[in-house]
């Protein structure tokens, strides 16, 4: 059995290209995944590859590298558009799966309660992705397409997740779980917004998780609110009248359908307000 | 091309400890296999393979990760570094090994070098970190023991001066055997087995229920190349174990039909590194589902499991006093109510593990356990071979909570070793031992209490409905110790109690932490909440009112005078309740969306077997160089057995604890002392020591002729006895030597004065109860149903606290597992086998906890001490439910109260009354 650890994204696609390969970043869903199981395929570990790593603006985009853990990301200096993502990354697992885990490998893993997804969704992230033919570039929106489904071809490597550039824009995430560390979201609520001079809502993304198959943004919800002020009677009537049709949750052992809903409702409301005043 | 490729057999390098070791071993294994099981790294655990407990946790390049999801193959040219590193070489890790002793943060020990690798990489960024900071850093870190307060403590206290305690009754001296714990060298029943054993691996059912049969099993041998493939038709005895007299019915390997999802078929044996490759799907047996029930409701209509138990009723349990029927009807208030809760699992953070190895006619069995003679005699059956031909060897423990009693992993490496002759080792995996092991009953309760105009109980009716699972395990001490316990520690003149163990297609449910009695808890409590809300009365004070004192009749008829110590836990809570309903009321007045509430509840549990004999013996002995061994039989599975016995044994014999020297459990060396279960350890045992120390001591003053009140003092080779009239000395050399290893020994016995029960159940079933209040004040979020623990302050009677900082670890761990059941805790078969989904609290789910120790004295209990291990659990989960209920209106009857379920309950009072909206309305 066959084990990589390349330098360079060129060499981890060569060995891609050669025979039937798994991609180990981190491992904290690479290795529960084999259950009691060892793996027979040939691994490329990317956690060589430095290029990937680390976060850095360039021009009207930010570029992190699909190789930089949730602790980097928790740790880093960044402008308050990414204190929803920050906030996400402090709530994933514990301090050992925030030392390991990587972006990519959570959007790759494309976990319906993937806590990554829903901040870089409200962020309007888009994934880079290199392959044999080279490198493209498509929304997140469109590569996650379904439970531990995505739009990642044979060969082919995440290599980055885009995100413009927001000076205005604040953000907050709300996790919601049965216990405190090291839990499986319930439902997530991850808002971006921009408020006019006048304390309205400019611009405004709401994105929920674990209450779909895939993260959803609230489109209709967003442009209801665009205008009302956070907290106003308007503001609270458009969330509690809001149907919430993109949401198609579930029962499963951490809660019901119905009350995924509900405190979907709660949460959208919170996190807006959090948004807003900026509370970490 | 710039390329690694750690395929070549180079092995892989890295810094391990301060140390190059180059690892043989695949890249793509689990470093902390790796680590232990190449690397001789043994202080690096395993509790879950999945990221999800944390034992295993290393520092790589100074970053806490978990080495169980981490490649070998990653490591290459890393820093490395374990608990026995750390412990000894790093000034962090060893300001912790004090502080962690010192507090006794270790009980069992095996969440102990997960949590201070972490706590590690924590202190070196931050010398003097805040609470939240602690909780943060050791959030990825599961302990199911501890409760995690006295970890916050020692990591916050860490490198503060210390100063040792020492001393015998009464004194918070550290563990005996705690630095082991704390510096990584404490071994468990995964980290003994000889490095040439083989590996076996057990083959389970799929299903809950289902015929199967095997293919060509011989062929399959030959092709896989394994050592040994067994069935039921290999079990040279009885293929059938149990727990109780009359109630054995579990087989090792199922013939022909399993009864649950996770029930053993068949076993492989080979070597290690066959074994761990081998796809276990593929082992030749088909099954054929059959319908099955899950729940005691549907029991009725499937086939029994067990002949002679018609309908799938197990067992009943009755007790019945005064005229309950006739007396309700004339109270002047009534309680009632429906009350469920599900399977629990104990959760103990290392998986059942054991090696066995054959000694000419005689099979040794190393493991971790709670009961090594009674595991002793059910393997002697199982393989058809006298009792002293097997030896039990236990190993530290990490955590049991009752379902280390039963046999799980011990017997099949014991026949298979003994078949082979080679030494043979097993670990479970999580999920098989989440799937096969016992679990808490899951219980069906409906209650009445009815009381007159004053607030006095008059009677109490209850029905409990208790899942057995497949086989019977503990499940008749369930059914007959609930109805002794159902009513509370209260005067109940007119009660009548029926209890059923039914059996269903799940795993056997067993004992665990109050053998029921935390189910039926949950009935009696709320319902005295809501006698006192209709009566008008303070909830405290109502319980106060009813509170079992000495010279009362208790519902078996059982009068106390001495020890029934409730009422003085319920006066110890009064000044805390008054400043909570004073803090609640405060914090609900300013509006908002949680709400805050305070709850309380009592609880009582007889310590020992019901209405059974049940005597533990001690020996001790002087060599003749003046060592005074202790043999001291009561498994240690984290509760502190071994500090107390010795700290009695030590007041009793007149020695400091330090001078004894302690030899553990060991079938062969070290006398019965019973199972640790049933709080009997600390009272039965402890009686057993005392009187140990006492003989011994008498024998010595005898041969110095002198007064009870001498001090005696040990020494190379002689004894000298000092009293008033002068000193003695006994050269022991010059006795006669009892035996070949002792000049003096010593060896007592103690068995609790009890009497059966009637018909009625009428009698005297315990020698001794403990008893305890507790109050839990929290918040809840009304528009999410999130329930926020604020503090629980849980007062104990437990007659006289040998070692306090014990007890407080004990109540602590006990409130962490009742926070678990009340609030997130529920096994579905097939469903949670995983320690993602099946949740248990984390550090951050524990609040402050606050011990209020209570010594009333008792009249058998060595020194006047009660057990206690099981009582701290009782009244946490009622207490809890009350609160919610004080806070928000509304009671979740069903547990646990998930967020889901306590919203559910919200919005069904809000629409039963629709101006309530959340406001204060108690509903009822
Ligand atoms: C105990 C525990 C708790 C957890 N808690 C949370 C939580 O609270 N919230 C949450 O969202 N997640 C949680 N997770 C899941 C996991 O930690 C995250 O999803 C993490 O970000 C995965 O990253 P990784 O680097 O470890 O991925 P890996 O396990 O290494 O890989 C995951 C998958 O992605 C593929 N992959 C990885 N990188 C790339 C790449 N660059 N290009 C293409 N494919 C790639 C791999 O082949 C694999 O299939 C938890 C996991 C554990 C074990
Ligand atoms: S064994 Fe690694 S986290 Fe449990
Ligand atoms: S001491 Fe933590 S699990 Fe036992």
């Amino acid at each position: 059995m066959q084990f990589h650890r390349p330098e360079t994204v060129e060499d981890a696609l060569h060995l891609m290209a050669g025979q039937p390969a798994k991609l180990l970043a981190g491992g904290t869903d690479f290795f529960p995944a084999l259950g009691g199981r060892r793996t027979s395929d040939a691994v490329v570990d990317l956690t060589g590859i430095a290029s990937l790593s680390g976060i850095a603006r360039s021009g009207s985009s930010w570029r992190i590298g699909a190789m930089t853990r949730w602790a980097q990301i928790r740790d880093a200096d960044l402008p308050r558009q990414f204190l929803g993502l920050q906030l996400a990354a402090r709530e994933v697992g514990s301090i050992q799966i925030q030392n390991t885990g990587t972006i990519a490998g959570n959007l790759c893993n494309a976990s319906p309660a993937a806590d990554g997804v829903p901040p870089l969704l409200a962020l309007d992230a888009d994934v880079e992705i290199a392959g044999p033919d080279g490198t493209r570039v498509i929304p997140l929106f469109d590569f996650i397409t379904g439970v531990r489904r995505t739009e990642l071809k044979p060969g082919e490597i995440v290599t980055a997740v885009l995100v413009p550039d927001a000076p205005a824009s604040r953000s907050a995430f709300l996790k919601l779980g049965a216990r405190r560390y090291l839990v499986i979201s319930i439902a997530m609520v991850a808002a971006n917004v921009v408020l006019s001079s006048g304390g309205a809502l400019d611009g405004i993304a709401i994105a929920v998780g674990a209450c779909s198959a895939v993260a959803q943004r609230l489109r209709k919800l967003e442009e209801n609110l665009t205008g009302t002020v956070p907290g106003s009677e308007d503001f609270q009537k458009a969330i509690a009248e809001y149907g919430l049709h993109e949401l198609t949750p579930i029962d499963d052992v951490r809660a019901s359908a119905d009350y995924r809903l509900a405190a979907v409702r709660t949460l959208i409301a919170r996190a807006v307000m959090q948004a807003v005043e900026g509370r970490g | 091309m710039a390329l690694t490729d750690y395929a070549l057999e180079s092995g892989t390098s890295f810094d391990l400890n301060g140390r190059t070791v180059t690892v043989d071993g695949p890249p793509s294994e689990r470093l902390s296999y790796a680590l232990r099981e190449r690397a001789g790294a043994r202080d690096v655990k395993v509790g879950c393979d999945a990221g999800d407990c944390g034992a295993c946790t290393v520092l790589i390049d100074g970053n806490p990760v978990c080495a169980c999801i981490t490649a070998l193959g990653q490591v290459e040219g890393a820093k490395v570094e374990t608990q026995v590193g750390l412990a000894a070489n790093d000034a962090a890790g060893k300001a912790l090994v004090d502080s962690f002793q010192r507090h006794q943060a270790a009980q069992c020990g095996i969440c102990t070098p997960g949590m201070m690798v972490s706590a590690v990489s924590l202190l070196r960024l931050r010398p003097q970190p805040s609470e939240e900071e602690v909780r943060d850093a050791l959030g990825g870190v599961l302990c199911r023991c501890t409760g995690y307060r006295k970890i916050i403590d020692a990591v916050m206290d860490a490198g503060k001066p210390v100063e040792t305690v020492e001393g015998g009754v009464g004194a918070s001296i550290p563990r005996v055997d705690g630095l082991p714990k704390v510096t990584g060298t404490e071994r468990f029943g995964d980290d003994v087995a000889p490095e040439d054993a083989l590996t076996l691996r057990v083959i389970r059912s799929p299903f809950h229920h289902a015929a199967f049969e095997f293919g060509d099993l011989e062929t399959y041998k030959a092709e896989t190349g394994l050592d040994l493939v067994l069935t039921a038709a290999d079990v040279p005895g009885k293929n059938c174990f149990g727990v109780i007299p009359g109630f054995e019915d579990q087989p090792m390997f199922a013939e022909g039909k399993v009864s649950f999802k996770g029930e053993a078929v068949a076993a492989v044996v080979g070597s290690t590194e066959l074994v761990n490759a081998l796809d276990l799907t593929a082992f030749p047996v088909t099954f054929k589902q059959l319908s099955h029930a899950l729940l005691p409701e549907d029991a009725a209509s499937v086939d029994d499991i067990h002949r002679n138990r018609a309908e799938n009723v197990m067992c009943r349990g009755f007790v019945k006093r005064g005229s309950p029927e006739t007396v309700m009807s004339e109270a002047a208030f009534v309680a009632e109510g429906s009350f469920s809760t599900g399977f629990i699992e104990h959760g103990y953070i290392e998986p059942e593990a054991a090696f066995a190895r054959r000694a000419g006619d005689r099979i040794e069995v190393h493991c971790c356990t709670q009961a090594p003679y009674m595991n002793r005699d059910g393997i002697a059956l199982l393989l058809g071979l006298p009792g002293d031909a097997v030896r039990i060897v236990p190993t530290a423990v990490g955590g049991g909570f009752g379902s280390k009693l039963d046999l799980t992993a011990q017997p099949y490496v014991a026949l298979a070793a003994w078949l082979l002759d080679r030494s043979v080792r097993i670990t479970y995996t999580r999920s098989e031992s989440i799937s096969s092991s016992t679990k808490r009953h899951p219980s069906q309760i409906t209650m009445r209490i009815g009381a007159d105009a004053d607030g006095n109980i008059l009677a109490a009716e209850f029905d409990g409905v208790f899942n057995t699972g497949a086989y019977a395990s503990w499940g008749p001490t369930v059914a007959n110790r609930v109805p002794i316990h159902a009513s509370g520690p209260y005067k109940t003149p007119n009660y009548v109690a029926r209890s059923a163990g039914i059996h269903t297609h799940t795993p056997p449910a067993g004992a665990f932490r109050g053998f029921g009695v935390p189910q039926s808890a949950l009935a009696q409590e709320p319902l005295y909440d809501d006698l006192a809300n209709a009566l008008g009365m303070d909830r405290l004070e109502f319980r106060r009112r009813n509170a079992l004192r000495n010279g009362d009749a208790t519902v078996t008829g059982q009068v106390f005078q001495k020890g029934m110590g409730i009422a003085d836990c319920f006066d110890a809570l009064v000044p805390h309740w008054q400043r909570a309903l004073e803090d609640a009321a405060k914090a609900n007045a300013s509006g908002g969306r949680t709400r805050r509430g305070i709850g309380i509840a009592g609880g009582w549990y007889g310590c020992g077997n019901t209405s059974m004999s049940n005597p533990s013996t001690i020996r001790a002995g002087v060599t003749s160089e003046g060592e005074i061994v202790l043999h001291q039989g009561a498994m240690d599975i984290g509760q502190g057995a071994n500090t107390v016995i010795t700290q009695i044994f030590a007041t009793a014999l007149g020695v400091s604890v330090s001078s004894i020297h302690l030899v553990g459990p060991d079938t062969d060396v070290t006398p019965d002392a019973g199972k640790t279960s049933a709080s009997r350890q600390t009272f039965i045992t402890g009686n057993a020591a005392r009187l140990c120390g006492e003989a011994l001591r008498e024998r010595i003053l005898r041969l110095a002729n002198v007064s009870a009140h001498a001090d005696i003092s040990f020494a190379d080779g002689w004894i000298d006895v000092v009293d008033a009239a002068g000193a003695h000395r006994i050269e022991l050399p010059s006795l006669e030597a009892d035996n070949g290893t002792y000049v003096l020994e010593a060896k007592e016995s103690y068995d609790p004065p009890t009497l059966p029960l009637d018909e009625n159940g009428q009698g005297v079933p315990y020698a001794v109860f403990g008893t305890t209040a507790q109050m839990a004040e929290l918040e809840v979020d009304m528009d999410l149903g999130t329930v926020k623990l604020l503090r629980i302050i849980a007062a104990h009677d437990v007659g006289k606290a040998i070692n306090p900082l014990l007890v407080e670890g004990q109540v602590q761990g006990g409130v962490a597992q009742g926070i678990g059941l009340a609030l997130m805790e529920e096994f579905l078969p097939g469903r949670t086998e995983n320690l993602h989904d099946y949740l248990i609290p984390t550090i951050g789910d524990v609040p402050p906890i606050e011990t209020l120790i209570l010594e009333t004295g008792d009249e058998h209990g060595p020194y006047g001490a009660k057990g206690l291990g099981e009582h701290c659990l009782i009244p946490t989960a009622p207490a809890i439910l009350n609160a919610i209920k004080d806070a928000c209106g509304a009671r979740v009857p069903n547990l646990p109260a998930t967020p889901d379920k306590v919203l559910a309950a919200i919005r069904a009072i809000q629409a039963a009354s629709p101006t309530a909206d959340g406001e204060l309305s108690p509903a009822s």
